[in-house]
């Protein structure tokens, strides 16, 4: 019997996991995937939001600002990449200087720090390629950008070295409240436990309503994006934001932590849960828009595109505690923007009333330390020997476009929750993730996967189980 | 680490020849940089027939070319190095390399030769919707695994883009077991040679859709059905005329991009046309003792070709080498219109040019019975008919140093196409 | 009379070659520009040929496949059924070029010969 478990290993479940590891806990994690990070984490617009934008009073605005807060102790403990690079909300010339001024009072009432409206003169001056028909902005300096794979690995595996357990490839199908605990059926067995944290993403509504009368309805909302090569990468260094008119919310421009330029996201309701498509109307406006806040985005250096879902729940706001006629039944629902950003708090928000619910003691032995995958990048050209002499596989470069070398690699397989994937070794390495997309690194990954997992060729994927790369030898399929 | 006057980056074919033909212009300290673990570069994953026609008079498999320069890099001595990355070209040529053995080191090389190669335009950058699951290849990274490691990316496959290397697999994989059922060509001509055409999709009665694109892909984990559609002359897909065809693989053969970015990070000046850098007769970069061959430069349709281009290279790296800079007295721009999309070399120096430079270059569109003109400044000089020339396949034009002699006062020369 | 349009494979050029027939028997070939063409049109309305190339495994070697053709062209016919006698060819290595990696393919009366080096591991 579990005292907690978490359905989820996203950034949200696995910084629940972690701040719950805090205390002496036996807890569980459960995920779909076969690797962490597969949701609505994965793709996203990896944007640490300063906290104006949602509405004062609202879990929404209270979390972001909290857990924005959280990031910069949290990155270094925990050794993910975050960088402050401030955020800029303009407004262009035929938009009410009026909206702008809402959002700086808002952003006051929300307690976000260091706000300030821009005009042009200076604007221009931070930005130089923003559109000709910006006027000013509100610059947020607290906005910052993270890896938000390596935010939610980091946040997993140090939950695990301090103790909770994790079930990958394992998909809930019931929860039942038995007695005094839960009964929890998945497609691997049964899993009884005291109390559930949902932080099932796009699913959350469906594991809700399993056990409680307060029903949810979570709306996917598709976004997709196009990512820019790294030669594009310093086009802004602030992320641009577009004042949020009738005509929707825009789209962004911003660097991300690796240097490479993202554009989007869009805002589509999809019916399909899984619904992670691109769409040729859905990539092809982006552009355009973006071009109305930035000018000259080099669209001819896109290395690709990609979508993900946002959980949308009709209310508005975070669903987050303890579900009214379902007793230690917790839910972390609703979770779209600023989700990555509310994340550390939201951590801390559930565990805490955990916790309470269970009179958990402290555990005395946590360790919220955490070493990332060394980036050799880093280091001096002596530290860099040194490192070579003692391990030879950080001298080896497999992924030529990152320059990730096989040292990175095997780190990524063989840590706490490693890789079993292709997918897993590019969110963990960026082995892949550069501008010829895996080409010429893909077959190399592949042989890693098989060597030191180790598994058969035919068994390794690029995701799922049945994302398989090969299929049997040459003349016998 | 020892010193040497020339680092070459890359051990493919260009790289293979530029360091034999400096050696026997003279330099002793020449250094290959290859990345992969061994000599040959893209040719030994191209097994099938056809290369070396020009060169040895005899058709030879990609291996077997690829070893004929093998042999030559090792009956002379030169250094090599395998599994090693250059991570860093300074403008003063100082090349930053890193391996296993040796670690990361440096080298102040008197001369560079730039012979990286190029890579496949990726699905990310072709901007096909759809879902992003296995099974998605560029038909390079497919060849690599059929031929090279033995293994099968697929059975029943759908193939975007007619260049070469598409073409060559399509074949590949029928030999091999798997069914291809289409190449679509977003062009309303094929990228590819026509030997190709008859010999990789005639053969095997695959279909070749020319003016067609992939409009959808669909499938979580595994591709499972692709959606192509015809284009207009806009090259936008027709509502209507939607094809789906049920398969587990896309292959991408949708052009080649030159790998510049060692270059352009060490200022070396690029051209928007080839994405290649801009070079004067020598093949020498706008940083003096930066030259450059092979695809690096520009993408070739045949390695005769970058044979050719790339033993001129070495040369003239051995000339900068033992000679020193020799400032140009007169500079001509090469200046390609009318249907001439760039050429290689930009530049000529007529003073200090070798006897004879052979210009190469593509065309735009297709064009049958054609002529290709040159003009020193406003004078026709030569004018070649051509029964057909096409994207797919370079043309080229020769220069001569005594018909340049003839034009003191020219400025520029002109390369177009015009009526035969 | 009967006319066949070819595409010269040949060389990279691909000639568009024109052949008159008659009865069978090739009257006329025009559209080459070499000798190869009249040759490869002659051969090719007769008796198709192809080389086939393909890759085979090593035992022991730097790399686990080997890359082979044919030695000679074989009829265009027999290609599948040469790539399917390859399907359990072995060799072991160090195999040089040009070693042969399976005789007379097919009864074809041709030798399927490596195209590459693999040296001992």
């Amino acid at each position: 019997m579990y005292d907690v478990a978490i359905i989820g290993g996203g950034v949200i479940g696995s910084a629940i996991a972690r701040e719950l590891s805090k205390f002496e806990v036996n807890a569980l994690v459960i995920e779909r995937e076969q690797d962490l990070c597969c949701g609505t984490t994965k793709a996203n617009s990896a944007i640490i939001h300063g906290g104006y934008d949602a509405k004062p009073g609202s879990l929404k605005a209270k979390l972001n600002v909290e857990g924005n807060k959280m990031f910069d102790e949290l990155s270094k403990d925990l050794d993910f990449p975050f960088k402050r690079n401030g955020s800029l909300v303009v407004r262009t010339k035929d938009q009410d200087k009026e909206d702008l001024q809402k959002l700086y009072d808002q952003g006051i009432e929300n307690g976000v720090e260091g706000l300030r409206i821009i005009e042009r003169d200076e604007l221009i001056k931070m930005e130089p390629n923003l559109a000709d028909d910006v006027v000013d902005a509100l610059f947020v300096p607290t906005g910052g950008i993270v890896c938000p794979f390596n935010f939610n690995y980091a946040l997993a595996e140090n939950a695990a070295d301090n103790g909770v357990e994790f079930k990958l490839s394992t998909k809930v199908e019931k929860i039942e409240k038995t007695g005094d605990h839960y009964t929890i059926t998945t497609d691997k067995g049964v899993i009884e436990s005291k109390t559930v944290v949902n932080a099932a993403g796009v699913y959350a509504d469906e594991l809700n309503n399993m056990v409680s009368s307060k029903k949810l309805h979570i709306i996917a909302r598709r976004g997709q994006y196009e990512l820019l090569d790294k030669s594009a990468g310093s086009h802004v260094s602030h992320t641009i934001f577009q004042l949020p008119s009738k005509m929707g919310k825009g789209v962004l421009v911003t660097p991300t932590i690796h240097g490479n330029l993202l554009v989007g996201p869009t805002a589509e309701d999809v019916d399909n849960k899984e619904g992670v498509n691109t769409t040729a109307d859905g990539l092809g406006g982006l552009f355009a828009t973006a071009s109305q806040s930035v000018k000259n985005v080099p669209a001819r250096q896109v290395i690709t595109s990609f979508a993900g879902l946002r959980a949308h729940e009709e209310g508005g706001d975070f669903i987050l505690g303890e579900a009214e006629d379902a007793e230690g039944f917790f839910n972390a629902a609703g979770i779209e923007s600023p989700g990555l950003s509310s994340a550390p708090a939201i951590g801390v928000m559930i565990a805490k009333e955990v916790a309470e619910k269970l009179s958990l003691k402290e555990n005395t032995s946590f360790n919220g330390k955490r070493k990332g995958i060394l980036n050799p990048a880093t280091l001096s050209l002596e530290e860099r020997n040194e490192l070579i002499k003692k391990n030879p596989a950080y001298g080896q470069i497999i992924c030529r476009c990152e320059s990730i070398s096989k040292g990175e690699m095997l780190d990524a397989i063989h840590r706490t929750l490693g890789a079993r994937d292709l997918d897993g070794v590019k969110r963990r390495t960026r082995g892949g993730m550069g501008r010829c997309q895996g080409g010429f690194c893909s077959p190399r990954v592949m042989e890693l996967l098989e060597q030191e997992v180790p598994m058969s060729p035919f068994d390794v994927t690029k995701n799922g189980p049945d994302a398989k790369i090969v299929f049997g030898y040459n003349k016998q399929i | 680490m020892k010193n040497y006057d020339l680092v070459i980056v890359g051990g493919g074919p260009a790289g293979l020849a530029a360091a034999v033909a400096a050696r026997d212009n003279g330099i002793e300290d020449i250094l290959i940089i290859e990345r992969d673990h061994e000599l040959g570069g893209i040719l030994n994953q191209c097994i099938h027939n056809g290369f070396g026609l020009h060169t040895f008079k005899e058709e030879l498999t990609g291996p077997e070319y690829a070893s004929r320069f093998i042999d030559q890099v090792k009956e002379r001595n030169i250094d090599y190095k395998l599994n090693t990355m250059v991570m860093d070209i300074a403008p003063d040529k100082t090349v930053t390399a890193m391996n296993s053995e040796d670690g990361m080191f440096v080298i102040p090389a008197k001369a560079v030769i730039l012979a990286m190669g190029c890579r496949e335009r990726s699905r990310g950058a072709l901007n096909i919707p759809g879902y992003r699951p296995a099974g998605i290849f560029s038909a390079g990274t497919a060849q690599r695994l059929v031929n090279m490691e033995g293994y099968m990316p697929g059975r029943k496959v759908v193939i975007l883009g007619s260049g070469d290397i598409g073409l060559i697999m399509a074949r590949r994989m029928t030999l091999e077991g798997a069914e291809v059922q289409v190449v679509a060509e977003l062009m309303p001509y094929s990228g590819g040679l026509k030997r190709n055409i008859v010999q990789c999709l005639d053969d095997f009665g695959i279909p070749l859709k020319l003016s067609h694109t992939v409009i959808d892909i669909e499938g979580k984990e595994r591709v499972e059905g692709i959606t192509i559609a015809e284009v207009g002359p806009d090259r936008k897909p027709i509502p209507g005329t939607e094809i789906h065809y049920e398969c587990d693989t896309l292959l991408l053969s949708c052009g080649l991009i030159p790998e510049n970015e060692l270059s352009s990070n060490s200022g070396v000046e690029l051209s928007p046309i080839t994405s290649g850098p801009i070079v004067n007769d020598s093949l020498e970069t706008n940083i003096d003792g930066v030259f450059a061959c092979g695809n690096v430069l520009h993408v070739h349709d045949l390695v005769d070709f970058v044979s050719q281009e790339a033993t001129n290279a070495g040369k003239n790296a051995a000339k900068y080498i033992l000679e020193g800079k020799k400032e140009a007295k007169k500079t001509l721009e090469i200046l390609p219109v009318d249907g001439v999309r760039y050429t290689v070399p930009k530049y000529i120096r007529p003073e200090e040019m070798d006897e004879t430079v052979t210009v190469r270059f593509r065309v735009g569109d297709v064009y049958k019975n054609k002529a290709i003109a040159t003009y020193f400044g406003d004078t026709q000089i030569s004018k070649r008919k051509k029964q057909v020339m096409a994207p797919g396949e370079m043309e080229q034009v020769v220069i001569t140093k005594k018909q340049l002699a003839e034009y003191p006062d020219i400025t520029n020369i002109t390369i177009k196409i015009e009526e035969a | 009379m009967e006319e066949r349009h070819l595409t010269c494979i040949g060389c990279p050029m691909g000639c568009q070659l024109t052949v008159t027939m008659e009865n069978g028997e090739v009257k006329d070939v025009t559209g080459n520009t070499c000798k190869r063409g009249d040759i490869y049109a002659r051969k090719e309305v007769t008796n198709p040929t192809r080389i086939v190339t393909s890759s085979v495994r090593v035992k022991g070697g730097h790399l686990n496949m080997v890359s082979c053709k044919t030695k000679e062209d074989i009829p265009k016919g027999k290609i599948f059924d040469i790539v399917k006698a390859l399907e359990s060819v072995e060799v072991a290595a160090p195999v040089k070029i040009g070693d042969v990696v399976c005789e007379n393919v097919c009864d074809t009366g041709v030798d399927v010969v490596a195209t590459k080096n693999i040296e001992a591991k």
